[in-house]
C-alpha cells in the first residue's frame, strides 16, 4: 500500500474542503454478507492474490459541520417531491379531459407536478452527495488490457490444437460443403420479404387519367366548367373523378388546375422521344393542369403565386413557371410539372383528354 | 466500510444468501469502489442514456393507446374541429392520446422533447468525444458503436415521428419515399416492397411501428449495452491534472458518489422534459390535421436531426442524368448519400486515419486539450460548419423569412458556404490552437499577470507576475505531440529512402504527419530542440520579484513554432 501513489490536495489554492484522502489500511472482516456462516468454504486460496487496491472513504467524523443545515434541505426536497408526487396524483383523478381548454389545464397540472418532484429528486440527490458525503478524491490504478504472454502464447496455442482437431483446414469437402450449406440459409430471410409487395410493373407509369375522365374541385367533389373558373391567375386542386378518397390514386393524379388571362399562357410544343409532353392544344380557354405531384421527391406542389405564375414546392423550393409548360427556373426538381391535356365535355364540364404523356412524381430508375 | 455500520440482519442474511449462489460479492467489491472521474463534459453521454431511458418509459405508456394502422375511421372524439372528419386510426388514436387520455399530452410530449434530446445529447457527446481525442486506442470500438447509435436513432426518429400519420409527418414520409425511388437499379422495387404497393398504401404504419417500437430500440438498446461494458471494463478517460497518469483513474467511486450523482442527474433531465413538456408544445398534431398526399403547409420542417438531409436535398442543384433508358437522379442520389458519408464515415474512418498519420500506437487515457491537437480540432470544426450549414439550409424557408434575404440567394450562400464555410473554420481554428499554444507557453515561462504593478529603481513600470503552482502547470505540461516521421523523400546516409515515406501513400502519410506533429514547444516538455528540457523546478523561469523584466526573461524571443520542414531532431 504504501507503493499507492499520493495524490496531493490543493494546498493554499483556497479550495474550501480540501478532497480528504486516506491511503488505505487492510479491509476489516466484511460484515454485510454475514460471517461466513453457511459457506464454510471460508479458506479457500484461489483469487486471493489479485486483491483490488483498498482505499478507505473518510470517516464519519469528518463530516463538515454545516452537515445537520444539509441534511434538513435534503429533507425538505424529499418532502417537496412527496408533496409534488401527490399533486400530481390528484391531478390525474381530479382534473378532467375530453376538451382543448381542459386538456392544456390537466398538462398543465400533471405537467408542473411531476417537474417539482422530479426536481426535488434531483436536488435531494444532488445536495446529499455534495454536502452530506464527505469529499474524496480516489485513484484506481488502470489494469492493464493487455493479456499477459502466456496468456496469449495459450491462446494461439489452444487455436492452433483446436482447428487441427476439427481439421477444419485438412478436410476441404467438409468446410465447402458448410459454406455451401449455409448460402441459401442467409439468403432466405431476403427471400422471404419478396411478398411484402406487388413488383411495381409500369405502375409509375400510369395514373387513372383517362378521355373523358371528370376534373373535380378538391373538397366540394364537384365537376367544373370552364365558366366557373373564369377568374385569371385562379387556381384550384383538381382530383379525377370516381378517386376522390382513394389515397393511392391522389398520391399520383391530383392535379392543379390554373387560369391565365389571355396571352399570358404560352406553352411552346415539346416532344419527348416523340410523345407529346407539352402544348396550348391541351389547353381550353387559358386554362390549363399540371401535376400536383413534385418531380423532385413528390411533394404537392402547393404554393402558386398569381403575379409571376410561379409554382413553389414547399418541401425544397423547387420553382415552376405555370405560364410556359412548368419548366424549372429553380431548385432541385429535375423536370417539368407533366401537364394533364384537357378539353371538355358534352355537358361542358372539364374532363381529360387522356392520361398524363409521362409519368408524374419524382424520378425512377426505369423512367427512362 | 466502517466497523462502527451495523449491517441489518436481513440485508446481511439476503447479501450471503445471493454471494453463494451467485459470486456477486467479488465482482460487486471491485465496481462499487470503481472510480469515475469528476468533468461537466463526462455528463452528455449521460443525457443520451437517460433520455433513452426516458422514451422506453414514454414510449410503452404510448403503446398501450396507439393503434398502429391506416384503416379509415371516422372521427368523433373531443377534439370538435376535426369532429366528423375520415382519418387513418393511427391518427385518430393520436388525437385520443392527446385529448381523452389523462396524462396523454404530457407522455406525448415528453416522448418527443426525448427524442431530440436523444439526438442533440448523442451529437454533443460525439463532438466532445472527438476534440478531446477519447476515440483513440483503446477506445476505437466504441467511438463505432456510438457512430452506430446515431445513425440508427435518426432511423428511429424518422420512422417515430411517422406514425401519427399527420399532414407534417406524412410530408416527411412521401419524401422519404421520393428519395427511395431515386436508388438505382433496386429503388422502385424498394419502395413497393417497403409500402406494400403504390404510396401510400395502407400498410406502412404497422410496419413502421414494428420497427420504431421493437426492432430500432431492441439493437440501440443492445448496442448502448455493449458501449457501457465495454467503458465499464476499458475504465473512464480522464482530463489531464495533477497526478492523472495514463496509468490511473483519479475521481469518486461509484457507490455511493456516482449512484447519488447519476440518479440526480436522470430526475434533472426527467425534470427537464417534464418542463418542455408542460411549457412548450411539440408536435401539435391536431393542428396539422390528417395525412393527404394532395396538401401540403408552407415551412414544413422535420427534426432537427433530419435537417441536415433536409438542407441537402434544398440545396441540391437539379442534376439527372439519363442514359440507356435509365434514370440516375443526382438531385436526389447526392443530398441522401453523400452529407451522412461524409459526416458519420469520416468520423469512423478518423481514429484509423490519425493512427496512420501520427504512427502513434500506444494507450490513450488521458485527454488531449482541443488546442494542443490543432489538425483534429480544426477537422473537428470543419465538419460542425459543413454539418450547420446544410442544417440551416434545411430551414432556407424560416431563414429567408426571418431575414428578408430573398429565398434563392439564401440557397446560394448555402450552396457556396457549403465548400467555403469548412475551408475557412479549418485554418482558423488551426490559427486559434496555435495561438492558444502560444499562451500556455507564456503562462508556464511567465506565469499569471498578478495586476501588481511595480516601479523598477530606474523608473521603469512592470507588471509583477505570478509563477504557475503545480496544480495549474499539471494540465498545461500534459501536451503530447505525435512523434516525427522522416520527410518525404528523405534519405538515410546510404541513400536509402526512408521506407515509411516511400511511394505515393508514403509521402502523403509524411506530409499528414508533419500536420499532426505541428506544435509550440514548451520549455517543459521538451519536443527535443533546441533548450532544457526543463524539467527543474517551476521558480527556475518565473521568479517574482522586481528583477524581472518580460522581454529579458523570454530565452527565446523568436516564436518558437515547431517547424515540421527543420530536420527532426530524433532521426539522424
Amino acid at each position: 500500500m504504501s507503493d499507492m501513489e499520493e495524490v496531493e490536495g490543493p494546498e493554499g489554492s483556497g479550495a474550501p474542503v480540501p478532497p480528504h484522502r486516506v491511503i488505505g489500511t487492510p479491509p476489516p472482516t466484511p460484515r454485510l454478507l454475514g460471517s461466513g456462516a453457511d459457506d464454510g468454504g471460508a479458506a479457500d486460496g484461489h483469487g486471493a492474490e489479485v486483491e483490488p487496491a483498498e482505499e478507505k472513504l473518510p470517516e464519519v467524523s469528518d463530516y463538515p459541520a454545516h452537515a445537520s443545515n444539509a441534511e434538513k434541505i435534503v429533507a425538505f426536497c424529499f418532502v417537496l417531491a412527496f408533496i409534488a408526487g401527490c399533486g400530481f396524483i390528484a391531478a390525474y383523478i381530479g382534473l378532467e379531459v375530453g376538451s382543448v381548454d381542459s386538456v392544456f389545464r390537466s398538462n398543465l397540472a400533471l405537467g408542473l407536478s411531476l417537474s417539482v418532484a422530479l426536481v426535488g429528486l434531483g436536488f435531494g440527490a444532488l445536495i446529499w452527495v455534495r454536502q452530506l458525503m464527505p469529499d474524496v478524491e480516489m485513484v484506481e490504478e488502470r489494469h492493464e488490457l493487455r493479456s499477459s504472454d502466456a496468456d496469449r502464447e495459450a491462446f494461439d496455442e489452444y487455436f492452433v490444437e483446436g482447428t487441427a482437431a476439427s481439421q477444419f483446414v485438412k478436410r476441404p469437402m467438409v468446410r465447402r460443403t458448410l459454406l455451401l450449406a449455409t448460402l441459401p440459409l442467409a439468403a432466405i430471410p431476403i427471400v422471404v420479404l419478396r411478398d411484402m409487395g406487388p413488383l411495381p410493373g409500369t405502375s409509375l407509369r400510369h395514373t387513372v387519367w383517362s378521355p373523358g375522365r371528370r376534373l373535380l374541385v378538391y373538397g366540394t367533389n364537384q365537376p367544373i366548367t370552364p365558366a366557373e373558373f373564369s377568374a385569371p391567375g385562379q387556381s384550384i386542386t383538381i382530383v379525377p373523378e370516381g378517386y376522390t378518397d382513394d389515397l393511392d390514386v391522389l398520391a399520383k393524379a391530383t392535379v392543379t388546375l390554373i387560369k391565365f388571362r389571355p396571352g399570358e399562357l404560352q406553352i411552346p410544343t415539346v416532344s419527348n422521344g416523340g410523345t407529346l409532353i407539352g402544348t396550348m392544344n391541351w389547353t381550353v380557354d387559358n386554362i390549363v393542369a399540371y401535376s400536383r405531384i413534385c418531380t423532385h421527391v413528390g411533394c404537392p406542389v402547393g404554393l402558386y403565386e398569381q403575379t409571376t405564375h410561379h409554382l413553389l414546392c414547399p418541401c425544397h423550393q423547387s420553382t415552376f413557371d405555370a405560364s410556359t409548360g412548368a419548366t424549372v427556373i429553380f431548385g432541385p426538381a429535375p423536370r417539368p410539372l407533366p401537364q394533364l391535356p384537357l378539353t371538355t365535355d358534352a355537358q361542358g364540364y372539364l374532363v381529360a383528354k387522356s392520361d398524363f404523356t409521362q409519368p408524374v412524381g419524382p424520378s425512377f430508375w426505369e423512367r427512362g | 466500510m466502517s466497523d462502527t455500520i451495523d449491517v441489518p440482519k436481513a440485508l446481511s442474511g439476503t447479501g450471503s444468501w445471493l454471494d453463494d449462489r451467485f459470486h456477486g460479492a467479488r465482482g460487486l467489491r471491485v465496481l462499487m469502489r470503481k472510480v469515475f472521474p469528476d468533468h461537466w463534459s463526462f455528463m452528455l453521454g449521460e443525457i443520451a442514456l437517460w433520455s433513452f431511458v426516458i422514451l422506453l418509459l414514454t414510449g410503452t405508456f404510448l403503446a398501450l393507446f396507439f393503434v398502429p394502422s391506416s384503416a379509415p375511421v371516422v372521427y368523433h372524439g373531443s377534439y370538435v374541429k376535426l369532429n366528423g372528419l375520415t382519418m387513418s386510426q393511427a391518427y385518430a388514436s393520436t388525437l385520443n392520446i392527446s385529448f381523452d387520455v389523462r396524462a396523454g399530452l404530457l407522455m406525448r410530449q415528453i416522448h418527443h422533447w426525448a427524442a431530440d434530446l436523444f439526438m442533440a445529447a448523442l451529437i454533443i457527446h460525439m463532438l466532445r468525444i472527438f476534440f478531446t481525442g477519447a476515440y483513440r486506442k483503446p477506445r476505437e470500438v466504441n467511438w463505432l458503436i456510438g457512430i452506430g447509435l446515431f445513425t440508427l436513432g435518426l432511423l428511429e426518429g424518422l420512422f417515430g415521428y411517422s406514425l401519427p400519420d399527420d399532414q407534417l409527418s406524412g410530408a416527411g414520409l412521401r419524401i422519404f419515399e421520393g428519395v427511395l425511388q431515386g436508388i438505382p437499379i433496386v429503388g422502385t422495387y424498394l419502395s413497393f416492397f417497403l409500402f406494400g404497393g403504390p404510396y401510400p398504401g395502407d400498410i406502412i404504419i404497422p410496419r413502421l411501428y414494428i420497427v420504431h417500437v421493437l426492432l430500432i430500440p431492441g439493437l440501440i438498446l443492445a448496442l448502448i449495452t455493449a458501449h457501457l461494458f465495454i467503458m465499464v471494463h476499458q475504465k473512464h478517460t480522464q482530463m489531464p491534472g495533477l497526478g492523472r497518469t495514463e496509468r490511473n483513474v483519479v475521481g469518486q467511486p461509484f457507490f455511493p458518489y456516482f449512484i447519488a450523482k447519476g440518479t440526480a442527474w436522470f430526475f434533472f433531465i426527467f425534470a427537464a422534459l417534464a418542463l418542455l413538456a408542460t411549457f412548450a408544445q411539440i408536435n401539435p398534431i391536431w393542428l396539422y390535421g390528417p395525412y393527404s398526399p394532395v396538401q401540403i403547409s408552407s415551412a414544413s420542417q422535420p427534426d432537427f436531426y433530419m435537417g441536415i438531409l433536409e438542407g441537402s436535398l434544398r440545396m441540391m442543384p437539379a442534376w439527372e442524368w439519363n442514359f440507356l433508358g435509365h434514370t440516375i437522379s443526382f438531385s436526389v442520389l447526392i443530398p441522401f448519400a453523400v452529407p451522412l458519408t461524409v459526416v458519420l464515415g469520416g468520423a469512423a474512418f478518423w481514429p484509423f486515419f490519425e493512427q496512420w498519420a501520427t504512427g502513434d500506437r500506444s494507450y490513450h487515457n488521458v485527454l488531449d486539450r482541443p488546442r494542443n491537437a490543432p489538425i483534429r480540432t480544426a477537422t473537428g470544426m470543419a465538419a460542425v460548419v459543413f454539418y450547420g450549414v446544410l442544417w440551416a439550409e434545411g430551414a432556407n424557408d424560416v431563414i429567408a423569412d426571418y431575414t428578408q434575404i430573398p429565398l434563392y440567394t439564401v440557397t446560394w450562400i448555402a450552396r457556396v458556404l457549403i465548400f467555403v464555410g469548412p475551408a475557412i473554420a479549418f485554418y482558423v481554428t488551426r490559427r486559434i490552437c496555435i495561438g492558444l499554444q502560444r499562451k500556455d507557453r507564456e503562462l508556464l515561462e511567465h506565469g499569471l499577470e498578478t495586476g501588481i504593478i511595480r516601479q523598477l529603481p530606474d523608473g521603469e513600470f512592470i507588471e509583477v507576475h505570478r509563477p504557475l503552482d503545480e496544480e495549474e502547470r499539471a494540465p498545461l505540461e500534459a501536451k503530447k505531440v505525435p512523434a516525427l516521421m522522416p520527410a518525404p523523400g528523405s534519405e538515410d546516409e546510404n541513400g536509402v529512402p526512408a521506407p515509411q515515406a516511400h511511394g505515393a501513400l508514403g509521402r502523403a502519410r509524411a506530409i499528414a504527419n508533419r500536420a499532426f506533429a505541428e506544435t509550440i514547444t514548451l520549455e517543459t516538455n521538451g519536443h527535443g530542440n533546441g533548450h532544457g528540457n526543463g524539467h527543474g523546478p517551476p521558480e527556475e523561469h518565473a521568479e517574482i520579484g522586481p528583477g524581472e523584466l518580460p522581454e529579458s526573461s523570454i530565452p527565446h524571443s523568436d516564436p518558437l513554432l515547431w517547424h515540421p520542414h527543420e530536420e527532426p531532431p530524433e532521426q539522424s
